[in-house]
């Protein structure tokens, strides 16, 4: 087991929220999903508080060994979300963490004010790579800004709210460390790199929204020493994420001082990647440490 | 329209390649898909991608697994099924799948999406563009000799393909070196003045589906469109496939990739 805010957790692996629709999935692979449901907490896609139909096409370009995407957060809204999805996610066989954004704090309380009383809620994941309105700033690239946004949930519910930190800030710790002093009860990192892709023949932007997020294998040792230095910086529990593709990968994220670890990419070209790198790593560190599971309990050697 | 689902296992599969074929310009890939369905519906598509050395092609590349609909299965009296994958050498994916050899191993996720629905009315039409005759292979397969075929391609070795098909397809090429010189929607402008009583499918590229799209809805003709996107996932987790409908947006792989042509404004 493995404890997370409070949440108790059958294992380290999360998804990162937009890599994963446990809805779609079931149309597809049927009800054989929940039986081998591969991440041990479920981060939903970020909703908001309008539905959003998201970016114009093209939304993907492939890099070396990563992908860059400019999706821009289509969802049904949160009056689609609470009355569309959440019911179909009651079947869930592991804990539901609800991903947010708002254009400023006081939209941000408006969407957990929605979503955190609902019993099948068990976490909050703040989505701060988006603008504050008010002031223009990208709210999870200034530690005031991200203060504010966790000030303005933070009375509104009890459960464990999540601020999701974006890696395209000049000092991703001491926004962590805001995010830490106005209440955060944890972070998790990275979110995608900024990037661009120029179309092979008109030599415009490829991507529908002009640039877009990178994400995969190419960016894991940027991940890697984000990840470092807000472990070093806050006491909160951290979810460490970029490029993971293995257990190896999710044993380095937990050693740079993450908490638990999120896949992302990597589920795109294997839909059980999670429990594929929760088995490796556990056979890692029973291997190397004699322990059984992430938290240190001894095996029982007879 | 609801076309058919067959549920994929979950999670990615190790297939075993059984031969390469070359098919004029384009190649077949044969694979033995042991412990997947034995019989994926027509028009649905797998997430393909080689278990070794998948990633060291030109520009470091490819990464993701890349998406095909099946051109044939054939149940295995022991289970699963044997799959035909049509595919054009374009880039490091294609390139790297097509330089298999017997007994190398794939990575499968499948089968994906939506695929055909019956008949509403008349005779099926298929009507395919070059590599986008692939999923037409196995629904002639299913429907039988009742289906008329139209194919175009770009030229005589390209249009080696629609050898593949039973019987004797209509052929058009873009040089006039096989076939009719013309395009495939002239053929199909054809069949359709000589008796609109049809279901028209059709699979290849945009332009081309668009036209069809035009052809049958000026003549109240049903058509079933099985179009292609740039996919990351294949299964609904990334959003990435999108194309625009009369409904807004949808996701290809989920929703798709056969779509009804009434669902459309235009095929982008």
């Amino acid at each position: 087991m493995t404890d997370f805010c409070g949440l108790s957790l059958s294992g380290p692996v999360l998804n990162g929220s937009g890599t994963f629709d446990a809805i779609a999935a079931q149309r597809t692979f049927g009800d054989a999903l929940w039986d081998a449901f591969p991440f041990d907490a479920f981060v939903t896609k970020t909703i908001t508080v309008l539905p959003r139909q998201g970016n114009p096409p093209p939304r993907l370009w492939e890099t070396p060994a990563g992908l860059i995407n400019s999706i821009g957060l289509p969802n049904k809204g949160l009056e689609g979300f609470l009355e569309g999805d959440l019911p179909q996610l009651r079947r869930l066989p592991v804990p539901l963490v609800v991903s947010v954004m708002g254009y400023g704090p006081d939209e941000l309380a408006a969407l957990v004010r929605g979503v955190a009383p609902r019993d099948e809620v068990e976490a909050l994941e703040l989505n701060v790579s988006c603008p504050n309105v008010a002031s223009g700033l990208i709210m999870g690239s200034d530690p005031a800004e991200t203060a504010r946004a966790v000030e303005a949930v933070r009375p509104v519910t009890d459960k464990p709210v999540i601020v999701k930190l974006t890696p395209n800030a000049t000092d991703p710790a001491g926004v962590a460390a805001a995010a830490e002093s106005a209440g955060a009860d944890a972070v998790s990192l990275v979110n995608t790199l900024k990037g661009m892709a120029l179309h092979p023949r008109t030599r415009e932007p490829w991507l529908g929204g002009g640039a877009g997020g990178v994400s995969g294998p190419a960016i894991r040792a940027v991940a890697l020493e984000q990840v470092h230095a807000v472990a070093g910086r806050v006491g909160i529990p951290v979810v460490g994420m970029g490029g993971i593709t293995s257990g190896a990968h999710a044993r380095d994220f937990l050693d740079a001082g993450a908490t638990v670890v999120a896949v992302g990419t990597e589920s795109f070209r294997d839909p059980a990647a999670g429990s594929r790198i929760a088995d490796e790593l556990r056979v890692i560190l029973r291997q190397e440490r004699g322990f059984s599971g992430v938290t240190a309990v001894p095996i029982d050697p007879r | 329209m609801s076309g058919a689902r067959t549920l994929a296992p979950f999670g990615r599969r190790l297939a075993e390649v059984t031969a390469v074929e070359r098919i004029g310009a384009y190649a077949l890939l044969c694979a033995l898909d042991a412990d997947g369905p034995a019989d994926p519906a027509p028009g649905q598509f797998y997430m393909v991608a080689a278990a070794e050395r998948w990633g060291a092609g030109a520009d470091e590349r490819p990464f993701l697994p890349r998406a095909f609909s099946f051109a044939r299965a054939w149940p295995r009296p022991g289970g699963g099924a044997a799959l035909d994958f049509l595919m054009e050498d374009v880039g490091p994916g294609t390139e790297r799948l097509i330089a298999l050899g017997e007994g190398e191993g794939l990575w499968l996720t499948g089968p994906l999406g939506i695929g055909f629905a019956e008949p509403e009315h008349g005779r099926p039409l298929l009507v395919g563009g070059g590599i986008g005759v692939a999923p037409l292979l196995c629904w002639q397969d299913r429907l039988g000799r009742d289906a008329e075929v139209l194919v175009g391609f770009r030229s005589a070795q390209h249009a080696e393909a629609a050898g593949l098909f039973a019987g004797e397809p209509r052929l058009a090429t873009d040089d006039g070196s096989a076939g009719r010189h013309g395009l495939v929607t002239d053929l199909l402008a054809e069949e359709l003045d000589t008796d609109a009583r049809a279901t028209v499918y059709a699979c290849g590229p945009p332009a081309m589906l668009e036209a069809v799209r035009v052809l049958c809805a000026g003549r109240s003709v049903p058509c079933q469109l099985a179009l292609e996107s740039g996919m990351a996932c294949g299964y609904g987790a990334c959003f990435g496939c999108v194309v625009p409908t009369r409904e807004g947006y949808v996701r290809l792989c989920v929703d798709g990739p056969v779509l009804a042509g009434a669902a459309l404004e235009v095929v982008a």
